[in-house]
């Protein structure tokens, strides 16, 4: 899903940068608002975890070759605006270190990976999860069936965005000057491989990931536990520790 | 044990096993991911090289190409899947550290 340099045209790759500066510029202000210093290793880890699980090229015999994100899982467990950040350093780092994407498709590579992905899996995950209790098998189900989908979604767009090219750039006989292949082709390539095999890839990685930590650390996944007012309240007695560490530093 | 602790170690765990990456698509002989083929290769699917993509494909040359040292591109699996490794390893490195700081910078609150 990594689109290299060469097959989007300038506008689309002009666009995409375009709409991503917004989305990272908010992103950034959120996640300043909501995420806790502790987090941060946690974020470090995820975007970690999102770069090698993209190293991990799962093949279809005779075939092309996919992947997982583990943007979902990322988004699951520190939000999709933190999964958004996480994801965009993965994906940045890929294409200029490694050549894994290109440099002019980052803008479309990052929404593709880093927005989409996140957001679609983090709605489907609350959305199927609602109101599960937190040992509730709900939970790992929905975290699966919200990695399958968004990594469908994802392919979608890539798709879509492979298959505009050669409408949007032709020479005047007809060749294509970027991606020669059009929606009726991109489209039903990324789609039904990632329908078939790689979608299946994030949703078990996703969902055992989440299972594994319903029973060895409930606390990461406690909705409560991410930045609201309500739940800071609860987490009063942390709060107060630190405080009191603070008077006794201050007093000394 | 901390469950970063326990994060940090499953890492170590997929940066060992990642050349099965590199291993099992050569194994059931699967070409590269759609949409992300050189130019030779386009050559042989549509029977021409696009001039944009051709002109655009080389615009950037990274450090280490496809996750390996440069010049190594005809040596064999284990070779590759050691390079293959090194650059998890790497780009996991850089890719924690650049999340660090920019977590060190949203976190620290106005005063």
């Amino acid at each position: 899903m990594h689109i290299p340099d060469g097959y989007l045209g300038p506008a689309t790759c002009g666009v995409f940068y375009a709409i991503m500066l917004p989305i990272w510029t908010v992103a950034s202000k959120i996640v300043k608002k909501t995420l806790k210093a502790k987090q941060v290793p946690l974020l470090a880890i995820g975007a970690a975890f999102s770069f090698v699980i993209m190293m991990f090229n799962v093949p279809i015999p005779g075939g092309s070759t996919g992947h997982a994100v583990g943007g979902v899982l990322v988004a699951i467990l520190l939000g999709p605006w933190a999964a958004c950040i996480a994801i965009t350093v993965a994906l940045v780092i890929q294409a200029l270190l490694f050549g894994d994407g290109g440099i002019t498709a980052i803008g479309a590579n990052c929404f593709n990976m880093a927005f989409i992905l996140p957001f679609a899996g983090y709605y489907l995950y609350k959305t199927i999860s609602y109101n599960a209790p937190i040992d509730s098998n709900r939970r790992v189900i929905a975290a699966g069936t919200a990695g399958y989908i968004a990594l469908n979604i994802a392919a979608l767009f890539t798709g879509i965005e492979f298959g505009l090219q050669p409408l949007l750039h032709h020479t005047a006989n007809g060749q294509a000057l970027y991606c020669p292949y059009r929606l009726n082709i991109a489209v039903p390539a990324m789609a039904g491989e990632h329908l078939l095999i790689f979608g299946w890839v994030e949703a078990i990685v996703t969902a055992l990931v989440i299972k594994y930590l319903l029973k060895t650390a409930p606390e990461l996944l406690d909705p409560s536990t991410r930045s609201n007012p309500v739940k800071d309240l609860a987490q009063g007695q942390f709060r107060a520790n630190g405080v009191r560490r603070g008077i006794e530093e201050g007093g000394e | 044990m901390k469950i970063t602790t326990k994060f940090w170690i499953g890492m170590a765990v997929l940066i060992v096993l990642s050349p099965l990456g590199l291993i099992l698509p050569e194994h059931f002989k699967a070409g590269s991911a759609w949409g992300e083929w050189g130019a030779s290769e386009m050559q042989k699917l549509v029977g021409y090289i696009p001039r944009g993509l051709e002109k655009l494909s080389s615009l950037w040359n990274a450090p280490m190409p496809d996750y390996a040292f440069k010049g190594w591109e005809e040596k064999g699996l284990p070779h590759l899947s050691f390079a293959y490794i090194i650059s998890a390893v790497i780009g996991i490195v850089i890719t924690v550290a650049v999340v660090l700081i920019i977590g060190k910078i949203l976190t620290k609150k106005g005063e």
